[in-house]
């Protein structure tokens, strides 16, 4: 078992959300490929989709909704198989 | 000849030293809102300082060259990649036809600066090749770089191994002083609201763009008046007036906003203060979260700073003329 950061590659707001009134992309427990969607980020009036980047299960959230955060700044962490 | 756009990151747009002279019709001067990395980026690739680069925000495209050429990345601090080969910023650099660059995640700074030989050769107008997304002209196509792009550019060798050192590049710190001239509607604010604005710092916010950079922090007093005809009922409204680029207008007497390249050219938003040009640079690499205290100059300290912003370019220059 090893773990992948899920790092955000640009500054801005935190969603997790592809829209207010709709369900989170992905809850903890949730297994993803590197392709699935964990949040977006807003800047600049643009919406950034973040990336797992790593296949595995979701352990952690790092940030919460609705932060600002920072280019580098871990996002959430994921359990990988190797 | 040219460099094909793979993926086109965040805002990714053709920008020169920009087009001034046109504000009082309505249009901006556009160009690299870090002016001075972006003429350095020129000089390295054997360039003349205002031909066009490609200026990224934050995010770096990934893009890919079509003939061999000579490329330079200035401005913020990114890790650069041709072919997954990690390679300098602030340096002239040899690529071949197919060759991929690509950008890690930004370290510091916001904006970022690849010239290429030659320029990128976009069509001029009105004696610019930058872009004004808002106006839907220059650059390319009069927008932001999509996937699928091909943009032309000029040369396909340039100097290889030119290299600004450290001293001569921007540095990017977490808190800064921008230098501002009050006025012209600084009389509106309370002895209070005016140290509001001056002792102590703001917050740059996420909301920072070409058009404008907002700030957070505290609330600004302005003087009781009854509201002249033709100003809004808020008291940080005015007629309209002209806005000069770099001019800090306060919505409400919350969140200052200064204008940068691409602003409008006026509005019915009391302007407190201008940043003074010399320091447009420095407010264009601020990323969210910058800690930003607003110092006070006169016009003359202002004119010396931006004589002392040229003379800097012009020695860095002689290097290689």
């Amino acid at each position: 078992m090893g773990a992948h950061e899920i790092q955000a590659p640009l500054p801005g707001v935190f969603y997790r959300r592809p829209s207010p009134d709709q369900d989170e992309y992905v809850a903890i427990g949730d297994v993803v490929t590197p392709d699935t969607t964990i949040g977006l980020v807003e800047i600049m009036k643009q919406y950034a989709e973040i990336k797992a980047g790593a296949a595995g299960k979701i352990i952690s959230f790092e940030v919460q909704a609705e932060d600002i955060i920072g280019p580098g700044d871990v996002i959430a962490v994921l359990e990988t198989d190797s | 000849m040219g460099i094909e756009i793979i993926e086109p990151g965040l805002a990714t747009s053709i920008q020169d030293q920009g087009r001034p002279g046109y504000y009082s019709v309505g249009i901006p001067p556009s160009g690299a809102l870090d002016l001075y990395s972006a003429a350095l980026a020129n000089v390295l690739v054997g360039n003349l300082p205002a031909m066009a680069v490609i200026e990224a925000t934050y995010m770096g495209p990934k893009l890919r060259f079509t003939t061999p050429t000579v490329i330079a990345v200035t401005g913020a601090q990114i890790p650069v990649q041709i072919n997954g080969q990690e390679i300098p910023q602030w340096e002239s650099v040899s690529v071949n036809a197919d060759d991929v660059l690509t950008f890690g995640i930004l370290q510091a700074g916001a904006r970022f600066y690849v010239a290429v030989a030659g320029g990128i050769t976009v069509p001029e107008i009105l004696g610019s090749r930058s872009t004004y997304a808002l106006g839907a002209f220059g650059g390319f196509e009069g927008r932001s770089l999509k996937s699928g792009d091909l943009l032309p550019v000029g040369m396909e060798s340039g100097p290889v191994g030119r290299i600004i050192t450290s001293e001569w590049r921007p540095e990017f710190p977490r808190e800064i002083d921008v230098r501002v001239v009050l006025g012209l509607y600084d009389y509106r604010l309370t002895d209070v609201g005016l140290s509001a604005l001056l002792d102590k710092p703001w917050k740059l916010s996420p909301v920072a763009d070409r058009i404008g950079f907002r700030y957070s922090g505290q609330k600004l007093e302005w003087r009781d008046r009854v509201q002249p005809f033709g100003a809004g009922s808020d008291p940080s409204n005015i007629v309209d007036a002209g806005y000069p680029v770099g001019s800090i207008q306060v919505p409400g007497g919350v969140e200052p906003i200064i204008l940068h390249r691409d602003a409008v050219s006026g509005g019915g938003y009391a302007m407190v203060a201008t940043v003074i040009s010399a320091d447009m640079s420095l407010v264009g690499q601020c990323a969210p979260g910058t800690m930003t205290n607003f110092k006070p100059v006169t016009l003359d300290e202002a004119l010396a700073a931006r004589g002392i912003g040229q003379q800097r370019l012009r020695t860095v220059q002689a290097k290689w003329s």
